[in-house]
């Protein structure tokens, strides 16, 4: 068991690094659209400094939410998923590990390069922490939960935007607790309650999500 | 066990028929009594006029948005776990009416919130916001249901959704509240809620039963034309 998700995590982790462009791509998204903000809502430098938690986790809201069709199209297309189905080892198990595979590829660069965002839109240097712990904690969350939905809609015609109604308003307790615990720590408070109770939706999400995304796959590849 | 005697989409067919004419004509005998309560017997509210009297409408609309929810995920987790083809049926038959009914609970409120608050839409309210994301996620079940062909595989693919959705709900809820709290911004007070006279209730819980009704009328006919076109 073990041995399969290690195999399975070693795989998708090469896989990406002869991809390394998919993984640029999200990057890039992720700082594209934390810049058209201050674009859209003008350059006053205290109006950007209220709305940076809020916008630099949205942003990676639907940059971790656009990386998620890749998660199992190509297994899907080149049939090894059919065979992750009917392999020995538990489908929840393999799910886990590939999605920390994705988690690692396309969700850890975002908490990563948070920190210079928070930077450009001038958030006080002590937030970073909390910013980037928020995002550790989270976007594996975000992750988790938009699994199922890339397993509901594997192979469906349309599948991103049916994608993104299905999984974003899902999404919207970890903005709250997300952007929450940056703007709590800003406001002198700290933000540990919202940390906290994202690191319970975490590990909810980890112990209940790979379950229900074996049980996607299992009806999408009927 | 007779349960299951029913669970067979032809055997069903025609009670949802008899069903849907009886809550039909409850409904519509439920809903002109409570109208009359709502309209002509409960008096004028002292502090909003007769601007509250949408409360009639809108507050067992929104009752009704979230019990269907539950109900659909109730039919999807029994379709999932029994196998049977009506569950899925009678699950996406109640989706548009739940959907309809968090539509018209937004609407009324928007139009109530106009005159009383003085602004169409509050942000920083819980209530609107999980009403709003409720209507998001029935919208999410159709659409996915609508995007698959093979109608079983809707069915199944559809379930597990309404399914991850009702556990979300009391989470989605509670952290809205909670982003609420922190937001203190909006100026308008809600929780104001002046006792309420006996007749108010009354009219409230008669439209509350005439909503009943109509659902599952509304749902029963679905539920045929399901039926028929699967067959």
């Amino acid at each position: 068991m073990i041995a399969a998700a290690r195999c399975i995590l070693r795989r998708d982790l090469l896989l990406a690094l002869r991809r390394r462009g998919d993984v640029a791509t999200a990057l890039l998204f992720f700082v594209i659209v934390a810049s058209l903000f201050p674009l859209g809502v003008g350059a006053e430098p205290n109006l950007l400094r209220a709305v940076a938690p809020g916008v630099i986790w949205v942003s990676a809201l639907l940059s971790s939410m656009l990386s998620l069709p890749r998660l199992f199209a190509d297994d899907h297309a080149d049939g090894t998923l059919e065979q992750m189905l009917l392999g020995a080892a538990p489908l929840g198990v393999i799910v886990a590990a590939k999605l920390l595979a994705h988690w690692l590829v396309a969700g850890l660069p975002l908490v990563a390069i948070a920190p210079l965002l928070a930077l450009q839109y001038d958030l006080p240097p002590p937030l970073f922490g909390t910013l980037a712990l928020s995002l550790l904690l989270g976007t594996p969350v975000l992750s988790l939960i938009g699994a199922i939905g890339a397993a509901l809609t594997l192979g469906l015609r349309g599948g991103g935007v049916l994608l993104a109604l299905l999984v974003l308003p899902l999404y919207v307790p970890v903005l709250i607790m997300g952007a929450g615990s940056v703007e709590m720590a800003g406001a002198g408070l700290g933000g540990q309650a919202q940390l906290m109770l994202l690191g319970a939706m975490l590990i909810v999400a980890a112990a209940f999500a790979p379950w229900a995304i074996a049980a996607a796959l299992r009806i999408s590849s009927e | 066990m007779r349960w299951f005697w029913y669970a067979s989409p032809q055997t069903f067919f025609p009670l949802a028929g008899t069903i849907a004419r009886w809550c039909g004509i409850a409904a519509a005998l439920l809903a002109a009594v409570g109208l009359y309560i709502g309209f002509f017997v409960a008096p004028t509210d002292a502090q909003q006029g007769e601007a509250y009297r949408i409360i009639f409408i809108h507050v067992p609309a929104a009752w009704m948005s979230m019990l269907i929810y539950v109900v659909m995920a109730s039919w999807a987790a029994l379709g999932l776990a029994l196998n049977t083809r009506l569950s899925g049926m009678m699950a996406s038959a109640l989706a548009p009416t739940g959907a309809l009914f968090t539509f018209i609970a937004l609407w009324t409120g928007a139009l109530w919130g106009r005159p009383t608050w003085g602004t169409y839409w509050v942000w920083g309210d819980a209530r609107l916001m999980s009403e709003l994301i409720l209507l998001f996620l029935y919208f999410g079940f159709m659409a996915l249901r609508a995007s698959i062909d093979d109608p079983r595989r809707a069915d199944r693919a559809a379930a597990l959704l309404a399914i991850v959705g009702v556990v979300n709900i009391p989470i989605i809820y509670y952290s809205v509240q909670w982003w609420n709290t922190l937001h203190q911004g909006a100026s308008v007070s809600l929780t104001a809620a002046p006792k309420m006279a006996a007749t108010m209730l009354t009219g409230m819980l008669v439209m509350a039963l005439a909503f009943w009704m109509y659902s599952i009328a509304a749902a029963m006919l679905r539920v045929r034309s399901i039926i028929r076109e699967r067959a």
